[in-house]
């Protein structure tokens, strides 16, 4: 239906045209699901955007056809090209905020369409979005109708531009990542929505995402991208099983799974970066740099994309080789294996944190409390984080998870002293801690360092990499020049980039690169406490693994303890000792590492477990959803704070009673009404087959 | 939205308190005693105590500027020490022309730079988009008494289709005012125009770029709905609020032009109260011209959150 035939995209730039998208073929048959993997700067985007007409101003295509029911688009007219679009290919887009138009409501943004594309009068196209909306499982289909886009959840967002897709019957649903900026948990529910309607409606779609679980999931093929070209094709499981190319394969090696963990198995990483547009040499293999495996005609002859095992293409010149088992193209560690670690380093905590509360108004200035005193309105304060009690040993990782909203970054920003606290005594190294930064003397600050989640944002643009590396040597070491410079110079090499980086602007360097210099600047210090939030998120996929080796390697050097944020439980599982989970500004459970997979857990845990897209095939059984959101931070549930969403909620109790912090093995402990005993019979069931009762 | 509005309500009161307290404070301490300038150099020292204790200059500064204030809110604001007239039926009426000049400077230029922003932003960068924004910012490059006299040469001298000074009489009818209007407000006009065009092609550009637009594209509407129903609804609320700011600051701001017209306005007004040091006109038209602009602001913050889904439900 689909039909891709040799398609280049190129962008313009000061005058020379960059290809983005090399000689790029795809066929996609009706009611088939293909998954498009690749990095940012794969060019998965742009194919999806050719498709569109909706490329950017510099982009161009330069080569091929797309033909849709045997007519070429590229040479259709505009008019009856947007004809087309409107009514057989729809975008499910990226982001759903800023995909909704702002100002107009929900509901007459899905009817706009219908009205237009399918000539249906005002109420019937009424009627027929309100279905819509019950369709993609909007608990209140009316209510998110008369929304506004920035009145409903990212959840709920997602789900009308899904309403809005399917409205018109399209032969081709195109989804951009689609849930790349959701929640786990909103995530998991969004997948298994499309992963029924695309079934039920028998509707072809080209999933795009660097997010091998999610195809793993969804797709029953998938195309592999790199640096412009399409490096390996084939049946979903069978790809995944039995990965040809040497990118594919260190793809799929670099991320962390469930259960996995750095005392038990290493991440092998992929050395090297995606090479910019600038840097793509057409004469070439484009991967060579960075392969396990490449030999001297890899630099010198760029492989065609063959046929091998069954349907499924590949293009490398070592392949033959690959598949016959001769060689491995498995990546080997780049960094010395991280040491096994002592579980005893040091004696008591480095950081002890006992009643902690945050709260602040909700509005704090003169004319909020003039305007509150005239309409006898109470003032409202946010509660972010609630009688936490946190520990953590030197040396180790603690793991903080939990959706958005529930309080971790606020709990990470009150240790780092960016958000004072409103109660409760925190202890580092046997010492209180001050809440205000201010107060906080220079061996404190040495002591606690940072690594924040977006490096584009944390490095000063206007200070070399050296001057960035050299100012916490003076300003807390108290080194002199010479000394900084020549510590400076010593991070860059522990980080492994090039000295002569020293005299480069952060402006220059890719993100993967940025993060190694917080993470340098982070360490420069020898800080007894890194809180690190979400440091690999926002990098690529194939650099990610090389980044959390590094802190690894970094910390064991070091001895420094850790706290490490996520939303990504298998991360977390695989760099964390102890994990601590979060839900509206509670901790709910502390547990080990190594009991991640086991059970029992927290029922939010649980929840937070089954909606990891795994690689690998999904346990049977009964896979849990949770319904709704993360209560708001002014308006805290009563008794349990899961109790609404609690897929296992007991009954009263919950509604009424906090519930106790119930200790288990290893000192691990949840805070639940149901008895551990009773949680791990009802768990295991269900993660193996069985169903929730 | 009722919460907004009293939260704009009680910032406009601080602002209008905390600017009186300046105005009050700056005429205080300008050189000179009060009772000197009024009774004049020859008065002996028994007139001008005399004065003071009639005029309550001895009482505490606190105790002075609440009365200050007080007889400001409730319209008497004494008489002018040049004109010998009560000052408040003077700024009436100069705030009456004032507010007639500033309607007509505003039903030419909002429309006008409205549309040739929205033109220059559709077609960024091609030639509509130069000739626009190149032709918008020469002519807010001169200042506002070489526009004035050049519109004076060409509509006055050359074709005499229109009066070259603005000397409006107290009681005119309309019908008889509104040929000496034009000139001062199409001077107005140029002078606001390069601002409000640019801020509306900057708008409009920023919103074609937003992911929403393609949504709405790829739903397969036409271009034109698209932008009437999509684009402008967002790129024109910046525009909206200069174009209210922009009244406050022409009620007060024309001082040139009202001069090189002889218009008599506010501004016109305040030179005049300047140049003969009169410090009751001087406070009075200062305080006029706080609580215009403190309403211009007031009503572009409710225009803009009244339009803006995001502030007005938000409250």
């Amino acid at each position: 239906m689909l039909n891709i035939q040799g398609l280049s995209v190129a962008y313009e730039q000061n005058g020379v045209l960059l290809p983005a998208v090399r000689d790029f073929s795809l066929s996609l048959a009706k009611g088939q699901t293909y998954g498009l993997v690749g990095e940012s700067g794969s060019g998965k985007t742009t194919v999806a955007m050719a498709i569109l007409g909706y490329l950017r101003g510099e982009g161009r295509i330069t080569g091929g056809r797309i033909e849709f029911e045997g007519r070429n688009l590229l040479t259709l007219p505009q008019s009856e090209r947007i004809k087309v679009l409107g009514k057989s290919i729809a975008l499910v887009p990226q982001d759903p905020m800023s995909s909704l138009n702002p100002s107009m409501r929900v509901g007459a943004q899905i009817a706009e369409g219908l009205r237009y594309q399918l000539a249906l009068p005002k109420e019937q196209a009424t009627r027929r979005t309100l279905e819509l909306l019950e369709l993609v499982r909007v608990p209140d289909p009316s209510r998110v109708a008369r929304s506004y886009p920035h009145e409903i959840s990212g959840g709920m967002q997602q789900r009308a531009l899904i309403a809005m897709a399917l409205g018109v019957e399209p032969e081709l649903i195109i989804l951009d990542e689609p849930t790349t900026s959701l929640d786990v948990t909103t995530q998991a529910a969004v997948l298994d929505l499309l992963r029924s309607l695309i079934h039920d409606k028998n509707t072809a779609a080209l999933y795009i995402t660097h997010n091998l679980g999610v195809v793993a999931q969804l797709c029953d093929r998938v195309a592999v991208l790199y640096a412009s070209e399409l490096v390996e094709d084939g049946e979903t499981q069978a790809l995944f099983q039995n990965p040809l190319h040497p990118y594919t394969k260190g793809l799929l090696d670099s991320v962390p799974r469930l259960g996995q963990n750095k005392s038990g198995y290493e991440l092998p990483a992929i050395p090297g970066r995606i090479p910019a547009l600038t840097e793509r040499p057409p004469g070439c293999c484009v991967f060579a740099p960075r392969c396990p495996v490449a030999i001297e005609r890899c630099f010198s002859e760029r492989p065609i994309l063959e046929s091998a095992m069954g349907d499924g293409q590949i293009r490398c010149h070592r392949w033959p080789e690959i598949a016959s088992g001769e060689i491995s193209h498995a990546v080997k560690e780049t960094f010395a294996p991280v040491k096994a670690r002592t579980s005893t380093m040091g004696e008591g905590d480095v950081l002890d944190i006992q009643g902690l509360r945050v709260e602040y108004l909700v509005s704090r200035s003169i004319t909020d409390a003039i305007t509150n005193a005239i309409l006898g309105r109470p003032t409202r304060t946010v509660k972010a984080v609630d009688e936490v009690n946190l520990s953590i040993r030197p040396g180790h990782t603690l793991g903080l998870v939990g959706e958005s909203g529930s309080g971790k970054t606020t709990l990470a920003r009150t240790i780092v002293g960016l958000v004072e606290r409103t109660d409760g005594v925190v202890t580092m190294t046997g010492l209180p801690l001050p809440s205000r930064l201010s107060e906080r003397d220079i061996n404190t600050l040495r002591q606690i360092q940072f690594i924040f989640q977006n490096p584009e944002e944390a490095l000063n643009p206007y200070l070399t990499i050296g001057e960035t590396l050299q100012r916490p040597f003076i300003t807390i070491g108290g080194k002199s020049r010479a000394e900084a410079r020549e510590g400076a110079r010593r991070m860059l090499e522990a980080v492994g980039l090039p000295v002569d980086y020293l005299g480069r602007l952060p402006g220059r360097l890719s993100g993967g690169e940025k993060q190694r210099i917080a993470i340098a600047r982070a360490f420069a210090t020898n800080p007894d406490l890194l809180i690190v939030d979400e440091p690999v998120s926002s990098l690529d996929v194939s650099v990610q693994a090389a980044v959390l080796n590094l802190m690894e390697r970094l910390q064991t050097e070091n001895g420094s303890a850790m706290l490490f944020i996520s939303h990504d439980l298998a991360v977390v599982g695989y760099l964390a000792d102890r994990i601590a989970v979060m839900y509206a500004g509670q901790i709910v459970e502390i547990c080990s590492a190594e009991t991640l997979s086991e059970f029992p857990h927290h029922p939010y845990t649980e929840a937070l477990l089954h909606a990891v897209p795994g690689i690998a095939p999904q346990p049977l059984g009964q896979t849990i959803r949770l319904q709704g959101d993360v209560p708001s931070q002014i308006d805290v549930p009563s008794g349990c704070r899961f109790h609404p969403r609690c897929p296992r909620f007991l009954g009263q109790v919950c509604v009424d009673v906090m519930p106790p912090h119930q200790q288990m093995e290893d000192g691990n402990w949840i805070a639940c009404h149901i008895p551990p005993k009773e949680l791990q019979q009802a768990q295991e069931r269900s993660y193996r087959g069985g169903g929730v009762e | 939205m009722v919460a907004y509005v009293l939260r704009r309500l009680a910032f406009l009161g601080l602002t209008i308190i905390i600017t009186s307290l300046v105005i009050f404070i700056v005429t205080q301490m300008l050189p000179g005693d009060v009772a000197r300038v009024v009774l004049g150099r020859e008065a002996g020292d028994e007139a001008l105590a005399a004065f003071r204790e009639a005029h309550g200059l001895n009482d505490p500064l606190p105790v002075q500027y609440t009365r200050w204030l007080a007889n400001f809110v409730m319209g008497e604001w004494g008489t002018s020490l040049s004109t010998r007239s009560e000052i408040y039926p003077l700024v009436m009426e100069r705030l009456k022309n004032s507010l007639l000049l500033t309607g007509i400077t505003m039903l030419i230029a909002a429309p006008l730079a409205t549309v040739l922003g929205v033109l220059a932003g559709l077609h960024e960068d091609k030639p509509t988009d130069s000739a626009i924004s190149i032709a918008s910012l020469a002519v807010v490059g001169l200042p506002e008494f070489v526009t004035g006299l050049i519109l004076i040469q060409i509509f006055s001298r050359w074709l005499g289709w229109l009066p070259p000074n603005s000397l409006i009489e107290s009681g005119a009818t309309f019908a008889e005012k509104w040929p000496m209007l034009i000139l001062p407000a199409m001077t107005a006009t140029l002078v606001l125009l390069a601002y409000i065009i640019r801020l509306t092609r900057a708008g409009v550009i920023e919103e074609l770029g937003r992911p929403y637009v393609r949504t709405a594209t790829l739903k397969g509407l036409p271009r034109h709905t698209v932008i009437m129903k999509h684009v402008l609804r967002n790129a024109l609320l910046p525009t909206i609020t200069v174009i209210a700011i922009s009244f406050g600051w022409l009620i007060s701001g024309l001082i040139v032009i009202e001069n090189v017209f002889n218009y008599p306005g506010l501004g016109r007004l305040l030179t005049f109260a300047i140049d003969r040091r009169d410090l009751p006109l001087i406070q009075a038209v200062a305080m006029v011209t706080v609580v215009g602009f403190g309403l211009a602001n007031l009503i572009a913050d409710l225009l803009y959150a009244w339009l803006n889904p995001r502030i007005r439900l938000s409250y």
